[in-house]
C-alpha cells in the first residue's frame, strides 16, 4: 500500500463563488445594484421591502424583486402589490438562496432584464445562519433585526451579522411597548460588525425610510 | 443547517480530484480528508462528521477520516497596525487595545486542505 498527501485548498463552495462571481460581473456590466436582504422568519422583511419598492418607483427608479420562500408565492404576491415585477423561488425545504437559483430565475424571467433595472432586492429565506454562506453576487447584504426579536441577536448570530455590509432594524413604530433597549442593540451591533451603516426604521409609519433611500442612491450612484 | 450539502460537495470534489489524479489507479482510495474550517464559517464539525459515513458510502472516500480543523478569527487592527488571534465570535476588538476591529484576516474559510491517498495497485 503507497500512500501520499495531495494537497487540494479548494473552496467547498467554490462551485457557488464561481457561479456568484459571474453574476457579480453581470450586474456590474448591466450597472444594476443588487441587494440580498438576510433576517429571521417573521422580521418584516417583507413589509420592509415593499415600502422600499414602492418610494423607489414612485421616484421613477426601476426596480424588481427576487423573494425566496420554502414554500407558497404569498411573499411575492404581498410585494407585486407595489407595482414592480417580483418573481417567487420556492426552495422547496433548503434553507437558503444560492447563485444557481438566483442565475435560473434571472434567466427566464421574460418581463425583467438586468440592463434595464436600477434597482435588484433579493429577499433571502427567512434564517439567520445559512444564507451567510452562500455568495448571491450581490453588492450589498442587509441583515434586518425587528424591535421584538432581542437586543442579542447579533451576539447570537455573529456570522451572518458579521458578514453584513448594512443593518435594518424594522418595526420601531412599536419599539416602546415591546420595551425595546435601542442603545443595546446598537452596540451589539457595532461590537460583532464594527462601523456597519445602521437604519432604525418603520415601514408602517416609513420612519427611517428617507435615510435609507439615500442610502441607496448614494451606493448606486458609487457603482457606476 | 446545511452541513449535508457541504459534505455532498466535499465528497463529489473529492472523488474527481482522485479520478484526475496522475499515478492513481482506479482502485484508488481516500483515507483522511483535512478541512479548514473558520470560526465564522457557522459549520458545526460534528454534524459535518454525522453525515460523513452517509454520503461517502459507495465512493472511494467510504470508510475515510474526516479531519476538521478550525482556525479562530484574526482581526486587523489599524491603529496597533496588528493582527490578532480572538479567543471567540462575540467582540470583534483587538485584544491588545480594545479597538473594534472591522477588518478580518482569518476566520471565514471553508475548504478542504488536503487529502490522504492510498493508489492501490498500479498495472505495469
Amino acid at each position: 500500500m503507497t500512500t501520499r498527501i495531495v494537497e487540494l485548498r479548494r473552496g467547498i463552495l467554490k462551485k457557488n463563488d464561481e457561479l456568484a462571481a459571474g453574476l457579480r460581473a453581470s450586474y456590474a456590466t448591466a450597472g444594476v445594484l443588487v441587494l440580498n436582504l438576510v433576517s429571521s422568519p417573521g422580521t418584516g422583511k417583507t413589509a420592509f421591502l415593499e415600502r422600499t419598492l414602492r418610494e423607489l418607483k414612485a421616484r421613477g427608479s426601476r426596480v424588481a424583486a427576487l423573494v425566496g420562500d420554502l414554500e407558497t408565492d404569498n411573499d411575492a404576491r404581498r410585494l407585486a402589490a407595489s407595482g414592480a415585477p417580483v418573481r417567487q423561488i420556492n426552495t422547496h425545504g433548503i434553507c437558503h438562496l444560492d447563485a444557481e437559483m438566483i442565475g435560473k430565475h434571472l434567466d427566464g424571467w421574460p418581463e425583467v432584464a438586468l440592463s434595464g433595472l436600477d434597482y435588484l432586492f433579493i429577499e433571502n429565506v427567512g434564517n439567520l445562519v445559512c444564507p451567510s454562506s452562500y455568495d448571491l453576487g450581490e453588492k450589498i447584504r442587509v441583515v434586518l433585526l425587528s424591535v421584538t426579536e432581542g437586543e442579542d441577536k447579533p451576539l447570537k448570530y455573529p456570522t451572518l451579522f458579521n458578514s453584513a455590509d448594512a443593518a435594518v432594524i424594522t418595526k420601531m413604530d412599536i419599539a416602546e411597548p415591546c420595551g425595546f433597549d435601542r442603545e443595546l442593540a446598537l452596540k451589539n451591533i457595532n461590537e460583532i460588525r464594527p462601523g456597519i451603516r445602521i437604519f432604525e426604521t418603520s415601514a408602517k409609519t416609513g420612519a427611517g425610510m428617507e435615510e435609507w433611500l439615500a442610502y441607496l442612491a448614494e451606493a448606486r450612484a458609487g457603482q457606476s | 443547517m446545511h452541513e449535508l450539502s457541504l459534505v455532498t460537495s466535499i465528497v463529489e470534489t473529492v472523488t474527481e480530484t482522485l479520478a484526475a489524479l496522475p499515478g492513481s489507479s482506479r482502485g484508488a482510495r481516500v483515507l483522511e480528508v483535512r478541512l479548514r474550517v473558520g470560526a465564522l464559517a457557522s459549520v458545526i464539525p460534528e454534524s459535518l462528521e454525522f453525515c460523513w459515513g452517509i454520503v461517502s458510502e459507495g465512493t472511494p472516500l467510504e470508510g475515510s477520516r474526516l479531519v476538521v480543523n478550525v482556525l479562530p478569527v484574526v482581526v486587523h487592527c489599524a491603529p496597533c497596525g496588528l493582527d490578532s488571534e480572538l479567543e471567540g465570535v462575540q467582540s470583534f476588538r483587538c485584544p491588545r487595545c480594545g479597538e473594534l476591529c472591522g477588518e478580518i484576516r482569518q476566520g471565514r474559510e471553508l475548504e478542504i486542505d488536503s487529502i490522504e491517498i492510498d493508489d492501490g495497485e498500479v498495472s505495469e
